[in-house]
């Protein structure tokens, strides 16, 4: 018995230095990112691997600098508004489609649904050429518009919302309707708050999506007045390669206000992904 | 559509029903059935120059895709990306996750740093791990006295790329597989526990098997995230970096040729021969289903 103790302690003790080593890796590049942003370029590049922390003071004015010289007050205004919209677009429209599809009998409803899900099977990179000709013949390129634009409805949101209204107890609409309610009435009423955390889910699966996207915002937005955190970074690695400090200030500043919000409402975050599983 | 005549509270489910998914069909009609047509078309046709008009050509832009050893190494450059990025991407995050699913005190702060990477951009990750692997100055060559060209070397670039792609998603899969462990039945390991099986036959006769809808759901998705990676190639390799095209996925190329290149026509057909690939692989995907995971 007590060996059989020992070797669970040693057990746990083994699983505790595997993570921490883990855990050391995935941080190592974060903490190399911010330990660059505030040194001097001379510093940063000194081949001195012991050289961890800047000597000469902690330069936190790179991060002012950097600010300044890449307007990162409209670059986070703009993928603000891009993913406020692609959220607002996204959880509307597959409420809508998700209460119709798991709660509604209506003619036609396999052929449709399965619309959606032939458009979850295909690599979406065969949309972006078409997509791109449309948003560019409407006029829109170098807009919120066009950056919101393929968002606006979200086959996989429709069938995550699907799933949600399905899994609600079947005599609910029974209840409401003999209370006197009509299919909007009840579906706003009663079975959308139901929905909530699958709502919060696709919310935070979209906004995650569209913060990350790259491809699409460099595509129909090239000016800088218009375009989003991560197509600016694309340009900012091109024009001052060599200043160490500033690209780095720069990636800090990008990925800092969802990782903040991350870490605040991580439960949210981590159970959002993991329910939805979908192709991030 | 069956014969008997609706009644009328059917009639009007159906009206409401229809109301609701229209914005859906519609979006879903104009943003992605068109645009899989006019993919189509597009590749068919010949791009004039600046990326002006279109000129039929029937299927000589696929003879020209096919015939460029640069789509074929571009297309092996994405499955040894694929290589890489999934099965140690899934076999590490496995691992991680029977850790975690022990409930130890301060698992939670291991998940939250594991999953770090889900939430930033991959464009802020690379110009990161681009630093990280500078040959001059960067801090894995300083930390090992080694002057080793980790993304300018043709032969180690790709690695050096997918260890990137690991780290990106390995808190993403062990997420999927922390709650598909959550979903296997205590009784299964206190019966294991009582026949004196140890953590390790445990893991490989109880866990393994009955975790496999949830590996093979992860494999796929991923196999085809691997397969259409772009940001990170795009962010790390300079165009001018000599390891470009032992690098390069085919979807790094479709950029290059529809947008920068503006040459439309050849880029949907890039496009295409992707997504014929990918949907072999779906189905091959779907026969080994049948045969490796074991559904309760």
């Amino acid at each position: 018995m007590e060996s059989a103790r020992a070797r669970d302690r040693l057990n746990t003790f083994i699983i505790y230095v595997i993570l921490t080593i883990m855990a050391f890796i995935m941080l190592v590049p974060f903490a190399w990112m911010v330990l660059t942003a505030v040194k001097t370029n001379q510093e940063a590049i000194s081949v001195d691997p012991f050289y961890i922390f800047p000597s000469n003071g902690w330069h936190w004015e790179n991060f002012a600098t950097v600010w300044k010289s890449y307007n990162f007050f409209i670059l986070y205004k703009n993928t603000l508004l891009m993913i406020f919209f692609r959220v607002v677009c996204a959880c509307l429209t597959a409420t809508m489609a998700g209460y119709a599809f798991g709660r509604l009998k209506f003619p036609g409803k396999t052929a449709m649904f399965s619309l959606v899900l032939i458009q979850m099977m295909v690599p979406g990179q065969i949309f972006i050429i078409p997509q791109y000709l449309m948003v560019s013949k409407m006029g829109m390129l170098n807009t919120t518009f066009g950056l919101v634009f393929p968002g606006i409805v979200t086959a996989f949101g429709t069938y995550l919302l699907k799933t949600g209204y399905q899994g609600l107890p079947r005599d609910l609409e029974e209840a409401a309707s003999i209370d006197g309610c009509n299919i909007g009435q009840q579906f706003l009423l009663i079975m959308m708050p139901l929905t909530r955390s699958s709502m919060v889910s696709l919310g935070i699966f979209t906004a995650v999506f569209a913060f990350k996207d790259l491809m699409w915002p460099m595509i129909v937005n090239t000016n800088a007045l218009t375009t989003t955190l991560s197509a600016a970074l694309s340009k900012m690695v091109g024009q001052y390669s060599s200043d160490y400090p500033s690209m780095m200030a720069a990636a800090t500043l990008a990925v800092l206000p969802m990782v903040v919000i991350y870490v605040i409402f991580q439960k949210q975050f981590v159970e959002g992904i993991a329910t939805s599983g979908g192709k991030l | 559509m069956t014969k008997t005549k609706m009644t009328a509270a059917e009639k009007n489910a159906a009206i409401w029903a229809w109301a609701f998914i229209t914005p859906t069909m519609v979006g879903l009609i104009v943003l992605n059935f068109y645009p899989i047509f006019n993919t189509v078309w597009q590749s068919l046709c010949k791009t004039g120059d600046f990326g002006r008009g279109n000129t039929f050509v029937g299927l000589a832009n696929y003879v020209t895709v096919l015939q460029q050893a640069e789509t074929w190494q571009s297309l092996w450059n994405t499955i040894k990306y694929a290589l890489i990025e999934v099965p140690f991407g899934v076999v590490i995050a496995l691992v991680l996750a029977v850790f975690l699913n022990r409930k130890l005190p301060g698992t939670s702060v291991y998940r939250t740093i594991f999953f770090l990477p889900m939430v930033c951009a991959p464009a802020a990750v690379a110009m990161v791990w681009r630093w990280l692997y500078n040959q001059q100055f960067g801090l894995l060559n300083n930390i090992f006295h080694v002057k080793v060209g980790w993304i300018n070397d043709p032969k180690i670039a790709w690695i050096s790329i997918g260890i990137i792609g690991v780290w990106s998603i390995i808190g993403y899969n062990m997420v999927l597989f922390i709650s598909g462990l959550q979903e296997i039945p205590h009784d299964y390991y206190e019966a294991a526990d009582i026949d004196g099986a140890t953590g390790i036959r445990q893991f490989f006769y109880i866990t393994i098997p009955l975790l496999s809808p949830t590996t093979f759901f992860i494999v796929q998705t991923r196999l085809i995230g691997a397969l259409t990676v772009f940001d990170l190639m795009f962010m790390v390799m300079d165009k001018t970096n000599q390891a470009l095209k032992q690098v390069q996925s085919v979807v790094y190329l479709f950029y290059q040729y529809a947008f920068t290149n503006g040459n439309r026509g050849y880029g949907a057909t890039l496009v295409m021969v992707l997504l014929v690939f990918i949907l072999v692989l779906t189905v091959i995907m779907q026969k080994a289903e049948k045969k490796f995971v074991f559904y309760n």
